[in-house]
């Protein structure tokens, strides 16, 4: 396999892997990591965790395949989650959305999350981000902004990656 | 502010003075009781220190707050004497105290936790697991966060609480995939309090050994249902497992038996023990003990989280009085309300109750009350046909449309089925499908009782309570508010007949990703 792993990873994969008394519980946490390191889980991710946990490659495509927050291909630098749920459309959250996927030049009624050809957005709808009370809300990366209007949308698109 | 919202005000404050509210715990301090109307206001337990400024994650300042201290006291406490001569260990007596205390879960269901507790089978000489539910993935619910954030310590020392109580040695923080910050505040706060002894081996030197990990979740709604919890805490799908057998106090984790508890649930436990379970239960009302944060969102001028006791707030005090929603949005009217996250049956503007009261004589009498009168909490709501849930309240004013409302609701429930029953797979896409129609200018006549027909073949036929959350929108959506859905049905299929079109030609497919 070409697949090359740093050393560092693997020894904090190591340590999670000791987190439970069956091996298998720490395929989630395995693959976080992956996806962090990596941007998206490949098949040489997903079977070097398999062999890892002392599973079969299936054990772990069927989580990759089964949990949204998982992806096996690459996606922008800047990941931009609109909550799409009730209370963020009260809000006008279908707009927010709108408005990234037109200034970005992409769909704005294409409900799957897309990336702009130069790999610096992806732009997609979530179900609720447990934020509610500050709707609309958008995840980007890691990063939760609240009650956001087009201005604050513009905000997060000009500090792009 | 409009006069209508005054006019819905004072009508509130009249019928508080006519029920007459009675005062609290003396321990604990009321913001401003300026006269004999007991103000209703937020009392907060759990989010004490939260808000505060300069008060933040870390353990240090946990412990100037006087954190940790009901932990060393509760580890150190003798066992009890009941009166018939019977010896309880320490562990026994706060076991039992949780159960006195009238704790219910704050997760969703609002099942007694000692109660759960005591179903935990002790005899099979199996390790006894607990986890801690952070998946907060209920729409309009954002309580849990607060707590993640801002005192993760807390939730730890009540966990720890717990385990003790219940002789567990390995638990796990199951925190939703969305909540990276969370899990790092918390993988930090273990750490913390791993180096004060307050976790790991022979803590405070009492010989007792406890560990938590934190556990990520990936973007899976029923990752919250604690059985599809504990499949996934397994490495799995997180496919739920059906009861019986699979209840978690018996064959939960590793087929071990398990706790499931609430972030919210186990942080109370932390004050049960400090305040002692009467001191508790003195807070809120019969059988609806303590307090609850409630998330309070959607068309209110003043949306965010309340720590209230319950039952001692009206649904109507929440949206409209001022130390809470504070009205509506200038000129609106209130239309629904969704009492208890998105799962719970709506509640329409104008309904009236008939609930159980105790009248002067003691006896249960029926009383008339409307839906703005009732009382937030667990059983109040029940007899009004719907539930508090996880505690949160969406409210939507006359400028909504309940059929829009409910078809964004419905392909949140399509797109969440985990899959593995047919009448919740399949009937929760066909009802998000029939909901696209009737928004996209495709409806039909028949469709509120298409879609009441599908709800009413999902409920009670799936493995899991997801079946009930995906079908009660639907059920109460269409039955409160049948001339909308029925209107909007008949005027797509006479603007069809007009085109002379039949079919929804113009109609996008339903596509959710
Ligand atoms: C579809 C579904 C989703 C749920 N989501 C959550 C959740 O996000 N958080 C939670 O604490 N409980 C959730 N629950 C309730 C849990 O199954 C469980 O009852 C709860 O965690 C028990 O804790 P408690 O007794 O402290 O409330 C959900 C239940 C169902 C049926
Ligand atoms: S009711 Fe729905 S979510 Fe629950 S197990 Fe069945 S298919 Fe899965
Ligand atoms: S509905 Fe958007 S955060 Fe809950």
């Amino acid at each position: 396999m070409s697949f090359v792993i740093p050393k560092n990873l693997e020894a904090e994969l190591d340590e999670l892997a000791t987190h439970y008394p069956v091996k298998r519980s720490a395929s989630l946490m395995f693959l976080h990591a992956l996806q962090e390191h990596f941007g998206f889980i490949s098949n040489d991710a997903a079977e070097w965790t398999a062999g890892k946990l002392g599973l079969q490659p299936i054990h772990v495509y069927e989580l990759i395949t089964f949990y949204p927050m998982f992806r096996q291909e690459p996606i922008g630098r800047t990941q931009v989650k609109v909550c799409r749920t009730l209370s963020c459309a009260l809000a006008g959250a279908a707009g927010i959305r709108e408005h990234f996927c037109r200034k970005l030049g992409l769909d704005p009624h294409a409900h799957v999350p897309q990336t702009t050809p130069d790999g610096r957005f992806t732009v997609e709808f979530v179900e609720c981000l447990a934020a509610c009370g500050s709707a609309p809300v958008v995840l980007v990366n890691e990063s939760l902004h609240e009650c956001v209007g087009k201005g604050q949308a513009d905000e997060i698109l000009a500090r792009g990656k | 502010m409009d006069s209508n919202h005054d006019k819905q005000i004072q009508s509130l404050l009249c019928y508080r003075y006519t029920i007459g509210q009675c005062g609290t715990g003396e321990k604990i301090e009321r913001k401003s009781i300026e006269s004999s109307i007991a103000m209703p206001q937020e009392l907060k337990l759990i989010l004490k220190h939260a808000d505060e400024p300069g008060y933040g994650p870390d353990i240090g300042c946990y412990l100037k707050h006087g954190g940790y201290e009901t932990l060393k006291k509760a580890l150190k406490a003798p066992g009890r004497e009941l009166p018939d001569g019977k010896k309880l260990s320490a562990q026994e007596a706060f076991r039992g105290d949780v159960r006195t205390s009238g704790l219910r879960g704050r997760g969703g269901a609002g099942f007694s936790a000692g109660l759960k507790w005591s179903f935990v089978d002790r005899s099979s000489g199996k390790p006894i697991y607990l986890i801690c539910n952070a998946d907060e993935s209920e729409p309009g619910t954002f309580k849990d966060r607060q707590i993640l954030h801002k005192d993760p310590h807390q939730l730890i020392e009540g966990m720890v609480l717990s385990c003790w109580a219940n002789d567990v040695k390995l638990a796990y923080i199951y925190i939703r995939g969305e909540f990276p910050e969370g899990a790092r505040l918390l993988n930090r706060a273990l750490a913390e309090a791993r180096e004060k002894e307050f976790l790991g081996k022979n803590i405070l030197g009492t010989g007792y050994d406890l560990e938590i990990w934190v556990h990520r979740g990936a973007g899976a709604y029923i990752c919250g249902e604690e059985t599809g919890l504990i499949e996934s805490l397994e490495g799995k799908r997180a496919y739920p497992r059906i009861k019986p057998p699979y209840f978690p106090a018996v064959l939960g984790l590793y087929l071990c038996p398990t706790i499931v508890n609430n972030v919210e649930t186990l942080c109370h436990v932390k004050h049960i023990a400090a305040m002692g379970p009467a001191e508790f239960a003195r807070l809120g009302t019969p059988n609806n003990t303590g307090t609850r944060i409630v998330s309070l969102s959607g068309d209110v001028q003043h949306p965010g989280y309340f720590e209230v006791e319950v039952g001692k707030v009206t649904i109507g005090e929440l949206i409209f009085h001022e130390n809470f929603g504070r009205g509506l949005k200038p000129g609106r009217q209130l239309k629904a309300v969704i009492p208890g996250g998105s799962s719970s049956k709506v509640l329409k503007a104008g309904e009236v109750f008939s609930l159980k009261r105790k009248g002067a004589d003691g006896q249960m009498i029926p009383v008339d009350v409307p839906m703005l009168d009732l009382p937030y909490d667990f059983d109040s709501l029940q007899s009004a046909g719907t539930m508090s849930g996880s505690g949160a309240v969406i409210v939507m004013d006359d400028s909504r449309s309940m059929v829009d409302a409910l078809a964004n609701l419905a392909e949140f429930y399509a797109h969440e089925s985990c899959g593995q029953c047919t009448p919740c797979r399949e009937g929760a896409l066909w009802m998000a499908k029939g909901l696209h129609r009737l928004t996209h200018g495709g409806g039909r006549k028949e469709d509120a009782a298409y879609l009441t027909h599908i709800a009413q073949n999902i409920q009670g036929r799936t493995i899991c309570a997801f079946g009930e959350a995906a079908a009660w929108p639907v059920l109460s959506f269409v039955e409160k508010f049948w001339e909308e859905f029925q209107a909007r049905g008949e005027a797509d299929a006479a603007a069809r007949t007009e085109a002379g079109s039949g079919a929804n030609s113009n109609l996008k497919p339903y596509s959710y990703a």
